[in-house]
């Protein structure tokens, strides 16, 4: 049995964003806790690495969810309240614009609603009473978590409001690639949480990128008294059916704790369990991404491109799934980190595209056949994003590029998917009693969303009791 | 503790959840939720935190109790009298 010594209150499984945010709410209240990262660095889906003496983020475009300082309401306000951070300590620029842009047809917006009404007023008359009605009837953050009514059909909802279906792909465009974790469609309440996080409130940019918030949280559980190990793999759960007793480590080493908390993913913990039959199993992840860094030899506004973000389709229906082939060039995502609303210029340039991949092909390749595959598919890419966005192929002075196997290699998620299972875990619990998943699989997505999940989940089963 | 005290140490526990704010115009008879624009999970924190530096317990049916500063007053004066 466990001495005192290694007896936790709570072990939490990954240092994600989620992860780190339970771990403050619960070292903040005197638990004694724990959090196990099989990676080597913190951060999961959103970390960052170094290449070449530059830092470059993993997974983050931009922060959704962005409010001015001294907004109370939504989100982000909340998130500040309890980790105890100032609006300060995130150093949160806003984005300058973006646009979804479809053949013979863009739409912008920015941090202020009205753009895209009046965008969508403008390009789209006979829809914009519809598309304010549907605002009107999205759900509101509160009433999400453990209700099944969210879990109808966004596209039916969608639909309902709005009649020209190409304004319906336009909307869902954005959506998807934020925070799409099924093919085609979305439930309802993730509908609102991303449209609200998108096009409601909006984007905003760290200057030093996504290092700031994560080295802020971790310094913040440790000087809570949180304990961390990184590149601690868990290898199994050990349960008597009921309750989760202990973790095994890779190595062999033991923990105990009264309560668990894992934001490994659903499928990912189940399994950990080895409880592949228990409760229904949710779906597994089909959605992949690729994503190139381009680093120029100039600011990109410098060559014509002054959007924050430029979402592009190149046809009137938007497929949102996994691709046949090993990138689907006909969507993606341009992102440039230098046009945000900073007060000094971000240094070199940067250009990233993302777009759907399929996981299947990329693992299926050999070290060589990688390499060589990487580098074609960066080709393809660019030339299909320059169709939406000045050419900016010949300023590239250094790239990269990550593939579905990177998103395992950062989040543990199998098949590369990048927002987890097709199906949510709305109130976080699983057939273990003291047992709950938080982040991707609980239905929060994005950064705030990510950090909303740790929060909701300790508040709700760790500390009201 | 006097009355006194219990304020300042509320005011305490509310510039620590939220930093950004400013307590020196609160009025004392006005909701929390109403002037903070403090929801469910924000009480939840004064509960805790209350629980932490004073060790005393607060049911969840007496959470209503703690809506604005007179009425939370009221409500933990009698509870740390001897504090």
């Amino acid at each position: 049995m466990a001495n005192d010594d290694s007896l936790y209150d709570a072990v939490i499984i990954g240092a994600g964003m989620s992860g780190l945010a339970a771990g403050i709410r619960l070292a903040q209240y005197d638990r004694r806790v724990l959090i196990l990262e099989k990676h080597s660095v913190i951060g999961g889906l959103n970390s960052f690495y170094r290449r070449n003496g530059r830092n470059l983020d993993v997974g983050l475009h931009a922060m959704t969810n962005f409010v001015p300082k001294g907004v109370r309401t939504g989100p982000l306000a909340r998130i500040l309240r309890h980790l105890r951070l100032s609006w300060d300590d995130l150093g949160l620029t806003p984005q300058v614009g973006s646009s979804i842009a479809f053949p013979g047809v863009s739409l912008d917006f920015s941090n202020k609603f009205e753009l895209l009404e009046s965008q969508i007023a403008e390009k789209f008359p006979r829809q914009i009473d519809g598309f304010r009605k549907m605002v009107a009837n999205l759900v509101d953050y509160d009433q999400l978590g453990g209700d099944d009514g969210l879990r109808t059909s966004a596209r039916a909802f969608v639909s309902s409001f709005i009649t020209d279906p190409l304004l319906v792909e336009m909307l869902f465009c954005p959506i998807f690639y934020y925070g799409g974790a099924r093919e085609h469609d979305m439930d309802f309440g993730q509908f609102c949480i991303m449209f609200r996080a998108i096009f409601l409130e909006g984007f905003a940019r760290p200057y030093e990128g996504i290092r700031l918030l994560l080295t802020r949280l971790l310094k913040k559980f440790k000087n809570l008294g949180g304990e961390i190990r990184l590149g601690t793999g868990v290898e199994k759960i050990v349960s008597d059916g009921d309750r989760a007793k202990k973790i095994v480590l890779a190595d062999g080493k033991e923990i105990y704790a009264r309560q668990f908390l894992s934001s490994a993913g659903w499928r990912e913990t189940m399994r950990l369990c080895q409880l592949r039959c228990v409760g229904q199993p949710l779906a597994e992840g089909r959605l992949s991404f690729v994503e190139t860094i381009s680093i120029l030899d100039r600011d990109p506004k410098k060559l014509g491109h002054k959007k924050t973000i430029v979402f592009f389709n190149d046809s009137d229906r938007f497929s949102y799934e996994k691709p046949d082939d090993t990138v689907d060039l006909r969507s993606g995502v341009i992102c440039s980190p230098n046009n945000f609303q900073y007060n000094k210029p971000l240094g070199e340039g940067m250009i990233r595209i993302t777009a759907l991949a399929n996981f299947d092909r990329w693992a299926g390749m050999n070290e060589d056949q990688y390499r060589v595959e990487k580098l074609r598919w960066f080709d393809r890419l660019l030339s299909s994003a320059v169709r939406f966005v000045p050419d900016f192929r010949g300023n590239i002075i250094d790239n990269d590029m990550f593939t579905p196997l990177t998103i395992t290699r950062y989040t543990g998620h199998e098949g590369g998917a990048i927002y987890g299972s097709a199906d949510k875990k709305y109130d976080g619990q699983t057939p273990l009693g003291n047992l709950f998943v938080c982040g991707t699989d609980q239905g929060m997505l994005g950064v705030v969303g990510a950090i909303v999940s740790g929060i909701t989940i300790v508040n709700r089963y760790f500390l009201s009791k | 503790m006097e009355r006194l005290e219990i304020r300042e140490a509320i005011i305490d526990i509310l510039e620590s959840i939220n930093p950004d704010e400013e307590y020196d115009d609160l009025k004392d008879d006005v909701s929390f939720r109403q002037q903070l624009s403090m929801d469910s999970m924000d009480m939840l924190d004064i509960v805790l935190e209350l629980r932490k530096r004073f060790k005393i317990q607060i049911p969840e049916s007496d959470y209503p109790k703690l809506d604005s500063m007179n009425s939370t007053l009221d409500y933990l004066a009698p509870l740390l009298a001897d504090k």
